[in-house]
């Protein structure tokens, strides 16, 4: 087949990139390498748009055993206990056939975590549609969860957190992000290096299909209306096998046959291999005709760019050949070996004997394309509402309004479809501010959460991004967990538009302040760009996943009231920050001004302060305060538990609703029992910690005082109606 | 008048179902088996007469639910 | 007392009916379906998971695997026999319990915590029971409406073999307390000899207060007696 521009194109490069590659090769390249080129040169594979602001990243710290640049991130959490985790976006392929995206994205991000030797102990995920009104957006709905839970269910890893927004930004291009968190001993973590020359090359899994071609590319384009004819790409997932492919890793993990592991993910054959072979700085040779093929004629082609899910390549130890065929077999699974390693740093592709294709490794990988996209800075809007001209709208009814919204309803109805209890782990489930996983056979446990705001993003890119950190650090804080690290799935529209890139860059500079500031690194993460359609670009969506410790797991903390007569103090200064609010989207359909500040300063102190707290056992129940403000916090604390709150009237702010549904950062509420009351002030007040006594818990009703008196089973039953009336 | 609709993967769709009966068999020992691919199946009853009109409605129904076009392929039997 | 776990690809709650047998003393062995000899068992369970990935229907293809063959002469013999949830799907596949269980009624994988009322405290398997007690216990499952023909029901309830029935937490066993539409809200049956129950819901799950709580820890206790 004759390269020509047309062809080019249709492999997602320019011409001048069509140009260095020729100038790599010294000639033209075949149409199998440009097909290797394409992939490893997309966005999603090179980063080529996003790399120089990730570099900024904090990626280091006491507790960082490996950072991004692996297959995911490693933690040590003390002893020979490391925690190994990542997120990743399955957004294009979930738009185009849901169930399916949705599935091979869970799929896809457990074999980062097993790849490096983890057992996976939770799934996590971040998923966004359009509008409930959207005519796609109950058919993507029931697709993507269904689709989550279908994967990790069958192999019994617990989804145990997540969060489901609906927003219309998301009408035609939804996000799916899945996070998966495995444990490992420290000593036995495995990296995708390579190491040593004529080592076995094996491929392990299922067979190769025609499945995905391109699908690398395809996360890297805009959708348009010719999206319908790239439908064949979508793959299908196998969670049986992955299972099996798990348990055989595992199993070959446990002594010292491999130098080096890597899944078949995006551009699947093509991206492990170049991967392995040129962080260790070697060449690779693979002999296409020893693929194990599902169809019949197969072309090279076909087989480096296939992404048949539930596949990985290992570079094996001389002399393993057998024992670790022996184990593949007992799992029923393909065991060939493909290739070796060669010292010519070169990706070398035979079939039948003949060289089909050859490309040196570096302009693959390091000297692939970086670009330095124009970006435009944000500037802060002042918001042109008046409040005094708002609709008059009762506290109560505007309360039921947001509780009972599609964005701020009860979600148990997506995840009573997930399994959260398998392994027997599970100490905290979805619906509390982090998930709480023990670590099996000890006595400590994680905190995992995931957050992201899209509409402070939007607003203004920077504080967003500084906003989600620290939201998401709250969340683990309020279940007593220590915040080690996070990982980051970043979701954002067209880069080449500098509004966007715009919107990319600062959202880092946010992410990065709060992340330095907390002394919480990044250690992996994910870029997704090009989510939009024809130009319309989604709002900026960063996805945070965090990861806390909890030293040791006594009583788990959640956020429902536990007794009556506790006092309950907010912790931290409220002003009345009604921009960007979910009090004037929900209610008076209002999105304006901008999203609140934090002060990192507070954020911290707060955030220890309340942590001391827990730890010595000084409160009944905790929450963070976030979206819908300090009403909905204490509405949420209220329903499903048997108790609620009669909340006085506040001394110095006169506007209620101000003071009730404003978003202001940092805050938490604390239930405290009178005995431990002294003990509380005493602290808070040692460390400079604002707070206010707000109210007292009580059976049955949720109270203001001379305001609105509701019961809180009613308050259940409103939060929980959404999906029976969709 | 009644149509049978059988709905099954595109040919180069992985079918893990199918996989999975396939190997069983086989260990049960039944041999010679190539390949199994699963679908799906339906019976359709319809009160038109005319039956091109009524072909092209179960052809519809295949489109909007009974096949997920993306990664199925159907086929319509009048009998 | 010496335990086999029966271990199918695709099994995913091995490890947790493992740890909870071993927590209460239980001398027990893991065994891979390749197998051909069972080790000596007083107690054989079929785990719970996804064993051959649900595929063509739930438990059907466990059932054709060469161990079971083995369970089936052993549960002729009188070995205790525990089926949980995929185990349950299992054992109603090779025929050692009558009845099948079939898509939830709201067609959704549910995974919840569910009350369940002790309807035989007599047996092997359930006398640390009290009649009529009742437990919270976690259900995750696809197919566990359970559905057996007329006479079977009818045998069922004459001669004591439901094992528990779906309720609330005050005991009222009805169509508001049933989660997946199972005949009589059934949630666990045994054999005429009760020597093999199945069961929907994971008793290995609710062994911990920690984690949830250790309502199923009397099931254990029972067989240890």
């Amino acid at each position: 087949m004759k390269i020509t521009n047309q062809v080019v194109e249709k492999h997602g490069l320019n011409l001048e990139e069509y140009s260095n590659i020729k100038k790599f090769l010294k000639r033209e390249p075949n149409l199998l390498e440009l097909g290797i080129f394409s992939a490893m040169w997309n966005e999603h594979c090179s980063y080529k748009s996003s790399r120089r602001h990730l570099k900024n990243l904090p990626t280091k710290g006491k507790q960082v055993i490996q950072g991004p640049g692996e297959n995911a991130g490693v933690i040590d959490i003390g002893d020979d206990d490391a925690i190994i985790f990542k997120i990743e976006s399955h957004n294009h392929p979930s738009y185009i056939e849901p169930y399916q995206g949705a599935a091979t994205g869970v799929g896809g991000i457990l074999r980062d975590v097993f790849t490096m030797g983890a057992r996976p102990i939770a799934l996590l995920n971040s998923i966004h549609f359009g509008s409930p009104e959207h005519f796609k957006t109950k058919s993507l709905l029931n697709g993507v969860v269904s689709g989550i839970g279908g994967y990790g269910n069958c192999i019994g890893i617990p989804t145990v957190a997540g969060e489901t927004k609906f927003n219309k930004t998301y009408n035609e291009n939804i996000l799916v992000n899945a996070m998966a968190v495995g444990h490992a001993k420290k000593d036995k973590i495995f990296y995708s290096k390579a190491k040593g020359v004529n080592k076995s090359v094996v491929y392990v899994g299922s067979k190769t299909g025609r499945d995905g071609i391109h699908g690398a590319s395809m996360a890297s384009a805009e959708f348009d209306e010719n999206s319908e004819e790239k439908k064949p790409t979508v793959q299908v997932g196998d969670p049986f096998t992955e299972k099996l492919l798990m348990e055989a890793c595992l199993e070959l993990m446990k002594d010292n046959s491999i130098i080096s592991i890597q899944d078949m993910g995006a551009a699947g054959l093509t991206s492990s291999s170049v991967e392995m072979a040129s962080k260790g700085d070697l060449g690779i040779e693979i002999h296409l005709d020893k693929v194990p093929c599902r169809e019949e004629n197969m072309t090279p082609y076909e087989m480096m760019l296939s992404e048949s899910q539930e596949r990985m390549l290992i570079i094996l130890e001389d002399g393993k050949e057998k024992h670790a065929k022996e184990i593949f077999k007992k799992w029923d699974l393909d065991f060939v070996i493909i290739g070796k390693t060669t010292d010519t740093n070169k990706l070398t592709l035979k079939y039948n004997g003949k060289i089909e294709g050859e490309i040196p490794l570096d302009a693959l990988a390091s000297k692939a394309p970086v670009y330095d996209r124009k970006w435009v800075k944000k500037k802060l809007i002042k918001s042109k509402f008046d409040f005094k001209k708002l609709k008059k709208i009762k506290i109560e009814d505007a309360l039921i309004k947001i509780l009972s919204s599609a964005n701020h309803s009860n979600k148990n109805w997506i995840t009573n479809q997930y399994d959260q209890m398998v392994m027997c782990d599970t100490a905290q489930k979805s619906g509390a501010d982090s998930a709480v996983i023990r670590i099996h056979d000890k006595e400590k446990a994680i905190a995992v959460a995931v957050d992201s705001s899209a509409n402070y993003c939007k607003a203004h890119p920077l504080t967003g991004g500084k906003q989600i950190v620290c939201e998401n650090w709250r969340n683990l804080i309020s279940v007593g967990a220590k915040p080690i690290a996070i990982t980051n799935c970043l979701n954002f529209g067209n880069p080449e538009d500098p509004k966007i890139m715009g919107e990319f860059a600062e959202c880092l500079i946010g992410i990065k302040e709060s992340c330095e500031f907390l002394n919480y690194p990044v250690v992996s993460g994910n870029v997704s760009f090009y989510n939009g359609t024809n130009k319309k670009n989604i709002s900026p969506t960063p996805v945070i996943g965090g990861v806390g410790l909890i030293q040791k797991l006594e009583k788990p903390m959640d956020h429902l009231f536990k007794k009556k007569n506790s006092d309950v103090l907010l912790i931290g200064k409220t002003f009345g920050h009604l921009e960007q609010s979910v009090f004037l989207e929900e209610v008076h359909y209002i999105l304006d001004g901008r999203p609140p500040e934090i002060n990192l300063v507070n954020e911290r102190n707060n955030g220890e302060t309340v942590l001391e707290i827990i730890k010595k056992d000084l409160v009944n129940s905790v929450h963070d305060v976030s979206n819908g403000g300090l009403i909905v916090a204490l509405a949420e604390m209220s329903m499903g538990s048997d108790f609620g709150i009669k909340i006085k009237k506040p001394k110095n702010l006169t506007n209620l609703y101000k003071y009730f549904f404003g978003e202001d950062q940092s805050r938490y509420i604390l239930e405290v029992d009178k005995n431990n009351l002294e003990r509380v002030e005493k602290i808070l007040k040692n460390n400079n910690i604002f707070y206010d006594n707000i109210g007292l818990t009580q059976n049955d009703y949720f109270e203001i005082e001379d305001e609105l008196k509701i019961d809180i089973k009613k308050l259940y039953k409103i939060n929980n109606q959404w999906y029976n009336n969709y | 008048m009644k149509f049978t609709v059988t709905v099954t993967l595109k040919k180069d769709v992985l079918d893990p179902q199918g996989k999975v009966v396939l190997n069983t068999l086989q260990n049960l020992g039944m041999d010679n088996l190539k390949s199994i691919r699963q679908g799906k199946y339906f019976e359709i009853d319809m009160n038109d007469i005319d039956e091109e009109k009524a072909k092209k409605k179960v052809d519809d129904m295949c489109k909007k639910l009974l096949a997920n076009m993306i990664i199925e392929d159907y086929k319509v039997n009048k009998i | 007392m010496n335990s086999s776990v029966i271990v199918f690809p695709g099994s995913n709650c091995d490890r947790d009916i493992a740890v909870a047998l071993e927590k209460m003393q239980f001398k027990n062995q893991m065994v891979w379906h390749k197998e051909s000899k069972l080790p000596k068992s007083d107690l054989i369970v079929v785990p719970g998971g996804f064993s051959y990935g649900d595929y063509l229907r739930s438990g059907a293809i466990a059932g054709k695997s060469l161990i079971i063959n083995e369970v089936i002469k052993a549960a002729d013999k009188g070995c205790l026999i525990l089926g949980i949830c995929n185990g349950f799907q299992i054992l109603t596949e090779t025929g050692l319990l009558k009845g099948v269980l079939l898509r939830n009624k709201n067609l959704r994988f549910i995974n919840k915590d569910v009350n369940i009322k002790i309807i035989n405290n007599e047996t092997k398997f359930s006398n640390k029971y009290k009649k009529n007690q009742i437990l919270k216990i976690n259900i995750a499952h696809n197919e566990g409406n359970y559905f057996t023909n007329s006479n079977h029901l009818k045998i069922l309830n004459n001669e004591n073999l439901i094992a528990f029935k779906y309720c609330d937490k005050n005991g009222n066993i009805n169509e508001d307390s049933n989660p997946n539409g199972s005949l009589e809200n059934i949630a666990g049956i045994f054999n005429s000899k009760k020597n093999i129950l199945g069961m929907m819901p994971h008793p290995e799950r609710m062994m911990d207060n920690l984690i949830s709580n250790t309502d199923g820890a009397n099931l254990f206790l029972s067989l240890l007696k």
